[in-house]
């Protein structure tokens, strides 16, 4: 195809645009609309994904060694905590610093006099790389010799990845259906393009036009239409991204839950959102306008 | 060069064929009227010739395409070599009439400057130097046939073919239209006409070709159609 055809179609693809007026508004509209939804979810779950990875960081299992053990020996146990898989690191803490550390969380500290650190075992904090696998990795910590207790809190563990993957199964079925009806709307709007030029169409095929000749200037105004979705999709995006994070943050105060829940920063998903959006307005619009045309290409 | 060879067509549902065994050849440059009855099989002649159907047996050659093995890839390919003409004349509304004209060498990738050079010739040669700028809507039925044909001539076709091309005209304008493609044949493109015109088939003195009930029955140079009635 050369390149001045090549123009001419464009051309002509966005001027199908403009000429199907109302219809293409509400083409943009409704993949505006799906893609505000779609990214809405997207939101939450990268906000939930981000809350868990924190938890995830600050995670940590405790694995008491055994009283019998002198500190030499309580420290040699190390090397086997560290080969299991899933312990992204390891902090020795001995009777002594956890008396301390102990003492510390108490502003009287008479409380503790007639207490000596015997009271206290050895103990290795572990941290974990995913959270998820918080179970088999404190089983695999009781199994190691040496170690007398392992105390994981499993519950809330499992409660976080309740969580993610119901969150990550919502917004995956609703975008998947969202992406359909988006398709249908923008296969039907460039289907009644197509339609209304039918007569052209017939001509076109009947004086040689190729199927692409044909075809260009229907995908080109199905991919117009779904690049203005996405764009107005993601800047309102942003303004309600905003408007949502600073209200929860306002309402949430500086309590515990707002310490410990603090929604990303937009400059942080812009990225990714901004891309998704226009991958699916291009898809959404190159295959909307592929589909709406085919029935006219089989003379 | 159009040939057909023992050509069989049946449509999907029907038992009777609609051709049955038709052999016809048609030598660049002639000049030739295909007649008969309505359901005679003449528009589905025309289906086969620009490759919108296909035949159940038998051969055709069109140009150089053998349309019993053409890819569908190669059909417009095919077409480039054809200029079709309908009695409805199918232009576009909303295009002027240089851009109906243009807009066939657009679509086979004429560059701009090869348009602005040839649409002003092809719209001289059929009279309508004048009428560029307007629409197809301003233009009586003969100045729209005239576009239509200046749209199938413009890509230097090897053939025209002419559906009752003087179906939705007057006497006077069909005899223009008929002049018209006398002109463009003696200029060497081999013309097809199907029509249902006796007057204009039997003034003309061409090769007249008749078909009835899907089996040609006569192919005579300087034919004369309508005896039957008569």
């Amino acid at each position: 195809m050369r390149i001045n055809q090549f123009g001419y179609l464009l051309k002509e693809g966005i001027k199908g645009v403009f000429s199907h007026g109302f219809r293409s508004f509400a083409s943009v509209a409704v993949i505006s609309a799906c893609l505000i939804i779609m990214g809405a979810f997207s939101m939450v779950a990268l906000n939930v994904n981000a809350f868990i990875g924190d938890m995830e960081d600050d995670s940590q299992v405790l694995a008491f060694v055994d009283d019998a053990l002198s500190e030499e020996d309580a420290r040699s146990l190390e090397g086997y905590i560290r080969s299991i898989s899933n312990v992204e690191d390891v902090a020795f803490v001995s009777r002594a610093e956890a008396m301390e550390n102990y003492k510390a969380t108490f502003e009287d500290q008479t409380l503790f006099e007639t207490i000596d650190e015997t009271a206290f075992r050895h103990r290795y904090v572990v941290y974990l790389n995913d959270i998820t696998l918080m179970d088999s990795t404190a089983e695999a910590l009781r199994a190691v010799g040496g170690i007398a207790e392992v105390m994981a809190e499993t519950r809330i563990a499992r409660g976080f990845i309740a969580v993610r993957n119901v969150v990550s199964i919502v917004a995956l079925v609703l975008s998947l259906i969202l992406l359909v009806v988006s398709l249908f709307m923008m296969s039907s709007t460039v289907k009644l393009a197509a339609f209304t030029r039918r007569d052209e169409i017939a001509v076109m095929k009947m004086v040689g036009a190729s199927n692409s000749f044909i075809r260009i200037p229907f995908i080109v105004e199905g991919l117009v239409m779904g690049i203005l979705g996405a764009g107005i999709s993601f800047l309102l995006e942003w303004f309600i991204y905003n408007m949502v994070s600073s209200r929860i943050a306002l309402s949430l105060g500086s309590n515990l839950a707002g310490k410990l829940f603090t929604a990303l920063p937009f400059a942080q998903v812009m990225t990714p959102l901004l891309i998704a959006n226009m991958v699916i307005g291009i898809l959404i619009g190159a295959f909307g306008g592929a589909m709406a045309i085919r029935n006219y290409l089989k003379v | 060069m159009v040939i057909l060879k023992d050509v069989k067509v049946t449509y999907p549902g029907n038992k009777k064929p609609t051709l049955l065994d038709l052999d016809l050849t048609i030598r660049d440059g002639e000049f030739v009227f295909l007649v008969g009855p309505s359901g005679s099989g003449k528009s589905t002649i025309i289906k086969l010739l620009t490759g919108e159907i296909r035949a159940n047996g038998g051969k055709i050659k069109v140009n150089r395409f053998d349309l019993r093995t053409i890819k569908r890839h190669n059909l417009p390919k095919l077409r480039r070599t054809l200029g079709v003409i309908f009695q409805d004349f199918r232009l576009i509304d909303d295009m002027t009439v240089y851009e109906n004209v243009a807009f066939a060498m657009r679509v086979v990738g004429a560059s701009d400057q090869d348009i602005r050079k040839r649409v002003p010739y092809v719209l001289k040669l059929v009279g309508l130097e004048n009428c560029g700028s307007r629409l197809p809507r301003e233009l009586s039925g003969g100045e729209q046939q005239r576009v239509a044909i200046a749209r199938a001539l413009v890509n230097s076709p090897e053939t025209i073919i002419a559906d009752e091309p003087t179906g939705n005209l007057d006497p006077a304008k069909s005899l223009e239209i008929m002049l018209l493609l006398r002109k463009i044949n003696e200029l060497g493109t081999t013309v097809l006409v199907v029509t249902h015109e006796k007057e204009l088939v039997n003034a003309f003195g061409k090769r007249v070709v008749v078909l009835e009930n899907g089996v040609l029955i006569s192919d005579e140079e300087g034919g004369y159609f309508g005896k039957r009635d008569e």
